[in-house]
Order: structure tokens, then sequence, then C-alpha cells
């Protein structure tokens, strides 16, 4: 028995708000850990178990593409200056963009924490992906988002037929010789390919009619112009209420507000939508209190350092201009730590 | 539960109706089997009853369609999923959900019953065809039969009075075959349910049936009766219907069974007898040969799985050897890894003193030609005019070399017709005719006969046979084992567990017996053609 996916996606985005609000290495450090640690120990045997491994890569892929970028574009300039580029001058229009020129240990250290932040973030990510199976997620989705998520399903099956189609063809085609290069090979490769996906889709559409899909109940029209209404106007305060959360400079009773109005809105809009859906779930994942101490915990980490960061604590923000050693600011560590309770939850 | 009612079917831009005037009823609880010639319109006459002809696919129906009472003008598809369950030619290509309890829930899920009677009836669906053991799988890791098998099942829960299965056994090996056909035998004496089917392997199925209808195609009338009967009168029909012909007994058997009784009662089986030193095998296998190609020790692996262990193969010069085995027993990759173009992880292969392998594809062509599972993944130009010129050109003969060929072997493609819309036996025909105009001295075949009808076959079997060149083809279909190759090769595991005469190798397995030889068992009769002679002599 496998925990809620959507438990995990909760965790992982809150642990991921928390990163957001600290340049601090060492609390970005701790973010990264804890994430890492809870993809280990709770994972399972799914062919999706590996991805912490493959967004912890590309982690250390943007942090080097940050600071290669900071050194060959310069940015902040510091008095500690480590070496220097030759400069290429730019013509005048290019004002304000530099190739080359002096690069400083402030400058450095910036893109670092910059590209450690995004790292985070995507470690987070990284480790929900290990740890909630997707297509289970998507079958989790509110009933009135059924036929998108549907949509999304088919799409990540066909994507691997596909390949598995192209290679069947490419294999095929030495038979005849191999005689086509360049353009014609592609072309030769395509029409085959593409063939056989539609033939699969129209296939799987078939199949699907027969067994019941898109069967709909009849809701009066104004219901479903409610619903729109509803459900766009949820999303837009949502959209507001997160690009406050991760900005930080407006105030938390605005974003807060707005984030729950949002929440609120969408919910009952879907809930609305959903009367057209007359369909059931099988063996629906539960929401058991294992999956609100894992989203809890993850809301715990967000929090601690919300809060700290709201009301000016010191020690998240690491200012480069004089160079500041790192200390680990209290309650937002604690508040991470927190964040590893699926740990002890976990069900095998 | 089923009524056609004058029903005529029209697709958009077809000059001339798939079918016409259809009139016929099958009552609850029969299995009805569709028999036709390919392109004959049983596909469409099947997707006709739950709605998928014309809401789907577009064109014209008129006269009406009933099920359960239910007329196909009002309720389309979906609306009817809790009548009719549809399970399509490739089971894999309809899935919709990953793994096996969720794609049997999706019918039910759509349908909106409630998780209690979901739970239930998902347990009983997994116990009634045996697929417990296998709930938590992923569907494509399935092996063909139980893929199958979770079709039907996924078509089963949702409760529907009729189940309408287009080909399910075509691509199967024979024991998966039984499996499947015992499965539906089960749901219609102990369900109740309605079953249409259409088939091509007649021999599988036909003794199941409760009633035949067959499509004549080319505007002929329909006609639906009792299996023997009807099957008598029609191009398409299995080997024990055609014996009945050919000893000319008026009762027409459709199984083993009563083939056995009436041979006896007519006393075909003494005549046979006393004839049999007459019953040389047409096929049987000729003295030392040759030797054409030399395999030693092929090993092919995907991964960790070693799909061919250490085949040694040896082909004659025109010997003609099919490769039989259960799906997934490593006959593919062996084809594949014999023609070079194929991963091979060891041994050698050694066609006329080289290793095919190690050329370029182009030269590897004229040495052994291979003609895939697939055959359209061989074809991409818009035109057989345009095909047939691109492999003149691949090959180096001169041009027409390709259309004379194809000429030989299925005569009058219009040239400008689209590869996508040639029948099965034409495209395969054509993709042959590509192969062969490199003309190489070893041709190799993966499965050919899926698709084909039994006319196809027979031809396909005529064509192969006066070919100027050594044949080895991969095949799950015994009677066409039987009437085309005079050596047996049988893999499992991909190791090579049997490999002699056609005659003593599938004599000697139930599973792989044709019918004859099972009807006059132990005389070593494997072809009508043969019982045929060996009474006129």
């Amino acid at each position: 028995m496998t925990l809620h996916p959507g438990a995990w996606w909760l965790w992982g985005l809150l642990l991921a708000v928390a990163a957001s609000r600290t340049t601090n290495p060492l609390l970005l450090g701790l973010v990264i850990a804890v994430a890492g640690l809870v993809a280990v120990a709770c994972r399972t045997e799914a062919p999706w178990a590996d991805a912490y491994g493959v967004f912890l890569k590309l982690g250390l892929l943007i942090i080097a593409l940050r600071v290669v970028f900071h050194v060959l574009l310069g940015g902040i300039t510091g008095e500690t200056v480590l070496f220097t580029l030759p400069e290429i001058p730019l013509p005048s229009w290019a004002k304000g963009i530099r190739l080359g020129g002096p690069v400083s240990a402030e400058g450095l250290l910036f893109a670092l924490y910059q590209g450690l932040q995004l790292a985070t973030l995507l470690g987070c990510i990284g480790a929900v992906n290990a740890l909630a199976n997707p297509k289970r997620a998507l079958r989790s989705m509110p009933a009135a988002l059924y036929e998108v998520s549907v949509a999304v399903v088919v799409a990540l099956t066909t994507a691997p037929q596909l390949v598995a189609s192209a290679k069947a063809v490419r294999k095929a085609r030495r038979l005849r010789g191999d005689g086509a290069r360049g353009w014609r090979a592609l072309r030769t490769l395509l029409v085959p390919v593409l063939e056989d996906a539609l033939d699969r889709s129209l296939a799987l559409a078939a199949a699907m009619d027969s067994r019941g899909y898109g069967r709909t109940a009849s809701v009066p029209a104004g219901t479903r112009r409610l619903t729109s209404a509803l459900v766009l106007a949820g999303l837009i305060g949502l959209c507001v209420g997160i690009y406050g959360l991760l900005d930080g400079q407006a105030s938390p009773y605005v974003t807060f507000g707005l984030l729950l109005a949002g929440a609120g809105l969408a919910i009952a809009g879907l809930r609305l939508g959903a009367k057209r859906v007359p369909r059931t779930r099988y063996r629906p994942d539960p929401w058991r209190w294992q999956e609100s101490v894992v989203a809890g915990s993850g809301a715990i980490a967000a929090a601690a350092t919300v809060f700290v960061s709201a009301s000016g604590g010191s020690g998240l923000v690491m200012s480069v201009v004089p160079i500041e050693v790192p200390t680990l600011p209290l309650i937002p560590a604690l508040g991470v730590l927190v964040a590893l309770a699926p740990i002890a939850v976990r069900t095998r | 539960m089923i009524t056609f009612d004058n029903v005529s079917i029209t697709y958009a831009g077809a000059s001339e109706p798939t079918v016409s005037n259809l009139d016929f009823t099958v009552p609850e609880g029969e299995l009805c089997l569709v028999v036709g010639r390919t392109g004959a319109g049983k596909s469409t006459v099947l997707r006709a009853v739950n709605g998928l002809v014309p809401h789907f696919t577009g064109g014209t129906l008129t006269g009406r369609v009933l099920v359960d009472g239910r007329d196909t003008a009002q309720f389309p598809p979906r609306e009817l999923a809790d009548v009719v369950g549809m399970v399509g030619q490739d089971p894999l290509a309809g899935f919709v959900a990953d793994n096996v309890e969720e794609e049997l829930a999706y019918s039910m899920e759509s349908i909106g019953l409630p998780n209690a009677v979901m739970r239930k009836r998902v347990e009983e669906t997994l116990d009634l065809l045996g697929l417990a053991e296998l709930r938590d799988r992923p569907l494509a890791t399935l092996s063909g039969g139980q893929q199958q098998r979770v079709a039907i099942g996924a078509a089963l829960t949702a409760h529907p009075r009729v189940l309408v299965l287009d080909e399910p056994t075509s691509a199967l090996d024979p024991g998966a075959a039984e499996e499947v056909l015992a499965a539906l035998q089960r749901l219609v004496h102990d369900l109740g349910m309605t079953v249409l089917i259409a088939e091509h392997r007649l021999e599988r199925v036909v003794q199941y049936a409760d009633r035949v209808l067959w499509l004549p195609g080319g505007g002929e009338p329909a006609i639906v009766g009792e299996p023997g009967p009807v099957l008598a009168g029609s191009p398409v029909a299995p080997p024990v219907v055609r014996l009945a012909t050919v000893a000319g007994w008026d009762t027409v058997p459709v199984s083993i069974r009563d083939a056995r009784r009436v041979s006896a009662v007519r006393g075909t089986h003494t005549a046979l007898n006393a004839v049999r030193g007459t019953l040389t095998a047409s096929n049987a296998a000729r003295g030392t040969l040759t030797s054409l190609l030399d395999a030693s020790g092929v090993e092919v692996k995907y991964g960790k799985t070693r799909a061919v262990r250490g085949v040694d193969l040896r082909i004659g010069d025109g010997e003609r050897v099919a490769l039989m085995g259960r799906n997934g027993s490593g006959k593919s990759s062996l084809l594949w890894a014999v023609q070079g173009s194929g991963p091979r992880s060891g041994g050698t292969v050694d066609v006329r003193g080289q290793d095919p392998k190690t050329m370029k594809p182009a030269q590897r062509r004229e040495l052994v030609g291979l003609v895939p599972q697939t055959p359209g993944d061989l074809l991409y130009l818009e035109t057989v005019a345009a095909e047939c010129a691109q492999a003149d050109r691949e090959s180096g003969m001169p041009s027409g070399s390709c259309r004379k060929i194809l000429d030989d072997l299925v005569p009058g493609i219009d040239p400008q017709e689209h590869p996508k819309d040639l029948s099965e036996g034409q495209r395969l025909g054509l993709v042959l005719a590509i192969t062969l105009t490199a003309v190489p001295p070893v041709l190799l075949l993966d499965e050919p006969t899926r698709g084909l009808d039994y006319p196809g076959k027979a031809r396909l079997a005529a064509t192969l046979k006066d070919l100027d060149a050594a044949v080895v083809l991969s095949t799950h279909d015994v009677e066409f084992v039987a009437e085309f190759a005079d050596r047996v090769i049988v893999m499992a595991e991909g190791e090579v567990v049997a490999d002699g005469p056609a005659a003593e190798v599938i004599t000697s397995s139930p599973v792989f017996a044709p019918q004859m030889a099972k009807v006059f068992a132990p005389l070593p009769v494997l072809t009508v053609d043969q019982v045929a002679g060996a009474l006129s002599a």
C-alpha cells in the first residue's frame, strides 16, 4: 500500500516553497538532504522510483550553467577579483551587456547560491516524482477534469509506443538496403511511424468509445456557465496567491486570503462540474492520517520559513557584498527537519 | 438478442455498400461465427452491433440494428457499453489503463457503478478467466493469450448481454488460442452470453459455433444457418468441411470428433487404409541437400533476456522450412539474427561462404531476404508503382522487375493504389515482390499468414513452393504448415526442441497436428488434397 499521490505532491510543493524563500546554502542543502532521504526511504520498486537521481543531476547541470553564464556575462561585481577574462568589446547599442571581464568571488558566490536554489526546487519535484505514481496522480484528479487527465494518460502511453514503432520501422528499413539518407531517410521513417500512431489512436478511441468513455449526464446550461466562471475565478485567485507567496513582497494576509478564496472557488467549481460526469472510481486512493501527516509536515516546513522570512528574520537571504559566512537559521531548519516525518509513517 | 433488419452499410466515398440487405437474428445464448473472405465486411458487421458503425466510423447505415431491444441509431457506442462488450483485433491497442486490475475496472468506472460492485466483479472476472495471479502485472508485459483474456475480461465486467470479438485468436499460438476459446465457451455455456465472433482460423472455432453467418461479399446476399451446411458452400472452410466435399459425405462435420465418426460410418478410413502405400506425403523431406545456409550456436540477447540460446540451423538448397513455437519462443529473433539486420550476440552464420552481418544492408538483401511480421513497415511511398520503381533501384535491377514479380504473385493490383489501401494479402504480395526483386537465394518470412484467409493462404503456399529459393517461415498456422513445409523446426525458450520432416514433427504433437492427421490417425495424412489424391487413385 502506497500513500496517496496528492499527499506527496503537497509535501514536495510545500518543501519547494520553503526553499524558494532562502538562498542560504546550509538551509538549501538541508532541504535537498531531507527530500533525498525521504525519496530513498519511501520509494517503491516502481520504474519511476529512480526519478530523484535524474532530477538531482539536472540540478547540478543548472548550477554549472548558472555559474558559467555568470563568468561569461558578468552580473554582480565585487572587490575580490579572482581572475580577469579577456573582455570582448561590444558596439554601443549593446550597452549594459558585457562579455568576459573581471570575475569576482562575490559574483561567483551569488551565482552559486541562485543555482543552488533552483537545483533545490528541482530536487523537491524530483523526490515527488520518485514517490508518487504519475498515472495514479492523474487518476486522482477531480472528475470535472477527467477528460483532460485521460488525454494526458493516453499521451504518456503513446510516447513509448512511438519510440517502439520508430525502432521497428528503422529495423525494417534495413531490409530494403537502407538507401535513403538525410531528409529522405527522415521522411521514410516518419510516414510509417505517423501512420502507425494514427491507426493506434483510432483503435484506442474506438475501444474507449465502446467501453463507455464520455458518457455524460445532461446538465442545464446555467450550471455549466456557473461552473466555468467559478473555476476561472478560482484559478486566477490561486495564481495571484502563489505568485505573492513565492515573491515574498506582498502582505501575507492578502496572499493567504487570495490563496484560500481561490482554492475555495476552484473546488466549488470542480464539484459542480463533476455532476456532468457520472463515472465512479475503482479503488480510489484513500486519504488516511498518514497522508495528513505527510502533507502537514510539508506545511510546517513551508510555514516556518515563510514566517521567519515575513517577520524579517536573519539568515535566510545571504548577502554577498560583503561576503557573509552562512549560519543555519534555527526555526526554518527545524521546520525543514519536520518534513522528514514521512519516513516515520511510511507503510511498507 | 441481435437483430439486423435489412441493413446496408456504405462508407463515405465508397461507390457501393460494404454489406447490403443483411437480415439475420442471433438468439440469446448462442455463439455465432461470422465468416467471409478478407474485405467481405466482417469487421463492419461486428462494429455495427455496438454502433461504432456508423457513429464512430462515419458512413450511412440503412435498415435497423437492434441489440437487446435498443436501436443503435439512437444509442451511440458509449451508451451501449453495458449491453455490448467489444474486443478489437489488437488487444494491446485498446488498453486504457496500465495494469490488469484497473483495465478490468475501466468500463465499470465509465458506467458509474459503485465501488463495492466493482470490487466484486473484478474479483469474479479474475477467477472466471484465470487471471488472478496477473492482477498487478503491467499490460504490456503479458503474453498474447493473456492480453486477449484481459481484453475479454475488461469487456465482461460491465455485464454485457452480448460479446463481440474480432479475430480473437488470429495472432495467438495454438496453446494460447485454446486458452481463449475455452474461456469463451465457458461464457456461452455457463453464463448464457450471446457471442459474435469473426475469425479466419475456422479450424479453431467452428466446433464451438451454434450458427454461422457467411458474407460472400461482392453484393451477394449473406447466408445464415447451421455451421456445416453453410461452410460447405463457402470458399472459406476448415479442412474437415472440405474433407466432407472431397469424400462425398452428405453430412458435413465441423469437429474432429464428428469427422472421425462419419469417416468410420462411411468407410473412408478403411478406404484410405487400403491404399496407405500410396500416401506418400507430398512434402516429404528429400535426401541430402547441398547446404545453403549454415548457422551454428546463434545467440541473441536483449539486456539480460536470452531470446535465442545457441541455435544451429542448416538450410539446404530449395528446402521449405516452417519454424513453430509459442509466442516469445525466439522465432523472430532467430530469423532477424540469421538475416543479419537484427542483433546477434554469438555464433556464426554462413550463407554461400559469407556472413550477412558483416555486409552492407544493400548487399545483405541480395543474399538473404526477410519479410517482417508487419510488412507495412517496409512501405513508405504513396503508390504501388513508386514502391516497385524504388525496389528496382535498390536492387540495381532493370525497371519493371519488381512489377513483373508482383504480377506473378498477385495479379491485377492498380499501380496508382496507395499501399495502405491494399488488402492484407495484396500488401504481403507487394512486400514479397520487393524482397524478391533482389533475387535472394534464401527467403525468410516472419508470420506471413496473419490476416490471410484460406484462399489467400493456399495462394501463398503455392507461390512459395514455386520459388527458386530456400524458404524459412515462422507461423502458428498448423494447416498452412501441413500444406507448405517439408521440414519443421519447433522452438521453445530460445532453443530448438524438435527438427525433422514435417509429417513426423507435426503429427507427433496434439497441439501442432493438422485436422486431417487427427481425423485419420494413425495414417500419415496431413492435407485434404492428399486424401483426395489417395481416394481417386
